[in-house]
């Protein structure tokens, strides 16, 4: 890792990448994908089970383009400690998510009914 | 022999004392924030159907008006891109000129949020009517904590940079505010996307 650090420049480090162009290019697809999960959900052309999927898509999509263009996340070896940590991350983060919405949603369709009580639940069994 | 080494580990230490350390730092803590908004994420997906009986975000949310906030924060992250490149090139004036038009931006972003949740609360929409609005004034009340944070950060580091020029350490904090300011926009397009968008469907 120490020398992955040799060749970035003094005190502006990580963030002396970017040119305007890039900044520009990051700012107009993510305006573009913006519009487009926007659209997708207030015009109604989008068939109503493909709606779902398509912003989530979009939301990844865009997060990508903001992690590259802006936090100037990438592969060159000055950028991969943040890359590693950032996937890292990722995966802490999908188990959390994931898992949470997993077991909550086992809990609820597992809960007795509130109407019910436990004799009745047991007698239906 | 010994000596050497010494020396050599010396030289080495005081080569990488130049910022790029205190940028992965923050870093680090950028993905512990990561960690805290997906907790709450998870909290807001679970709660999310759980309105007891109150409005659904399908009732509640404004889709042209999410949409103001979001190119509000977007231009703002894209303005700071240009105090960043400003202060590559060394050019003090416009690295303030920049970073108050981010200001400027990011403050109508908590604006046109504080006046939604007014809105809600003026309603009987507020954090305590379900389980949903709970999560809901959780998980986006702490991303508008966090960018109020970063407005007051903003401030004084335009402070600091017309007072004492771009030097090392104004150069390594302006980059470690770059990385929060583009952060917070990160976190905004999955609150846009699973809270408003997703509310809606």
């Amino acid at each position: 890792m120490s020398s992955a650090n040799h060749h970035s420049s003094p005190a502006s480090g990580k963030s002396s990448h970017g040119s305007f162009k890039s900044y520009i290019v990051g700012f107009i697809l993510s305006l573009v994908l913006t519009v487009l999960s926007f659209g997708a959900v207030m015009s109604g052309a989008v068939p109503k089970g493909l709606v779902l999927p398509a912003i989530v898509v979009l939301c990844v999509a865009q997060l990508i383009v903001q992690l590259v263009f802006f936090l100037h996340m990438g592969t060159s070896p000055d950028e991969r400690d943040n890359t590693a940590i950032f996937l890292f991350t990722m995966l802490i983060i999908a188990i959390v998510v994931a898992g949470s919405l997993w077991v909550m949603h086992n809990a609820n369709v597992n809960m007795m009914p509130m109407h019910m009580s436990a004799g009745q639940a047991m007698t239906r069994d | 022999m010994s000596t050497t080494v010494a020396t050599h580990i010396h030289d080495a230490h005081a080569h990488h004392d130049d910022g790029s350390k205190t940028l992965l730092g923050f870093w680090i803590y950028l993905m512990s924030d990561c960690l805290i908004f997906s907790v709450l994420f998870a909290t807001f997906g679970v709660l999310a159907a759980n309105t007891a009986g109150g409005p659904s975000g399908k009732e509640l949310f404004e889709l042209p008006y999410v949409f103001g906030e979001t190119m509000l924060l977007l231009i703002s992250s894209f303005t700071f891109g240009g105090a960043m490149l400003a202060m590559n090139a060394g050019r003090k004036n416009q690295v303030v000129a920049w970073l108050l038009v981010t200001f400027v931006f990011g403050a109508g972003f908590i604006g046109m949020e504080l006046y939604e949740f007014a809105k809600l609360i003026h309603e009987g929409a507020g954090p305590n009517r379900s389980a949903f609005l709970s999560a809901y004034f959780t998980l986006v009340g702490t991303h508008g904590l966090h960018v109020t944070c970063g407005l007051i950060w903003i401030l004084i580091m335009t402070h600091m940079v017309a007072r004492f020029g771009l030097d090392g350490v104004v150069k390594r904090r302006l980059s470690c505010l770059s990385l929060f300011w583009h952060f917070l926009d990160l976190v905004w397009i999955c609150v846009f996307t699973f809270v408003y968008l997703r509310g809606v469907l």
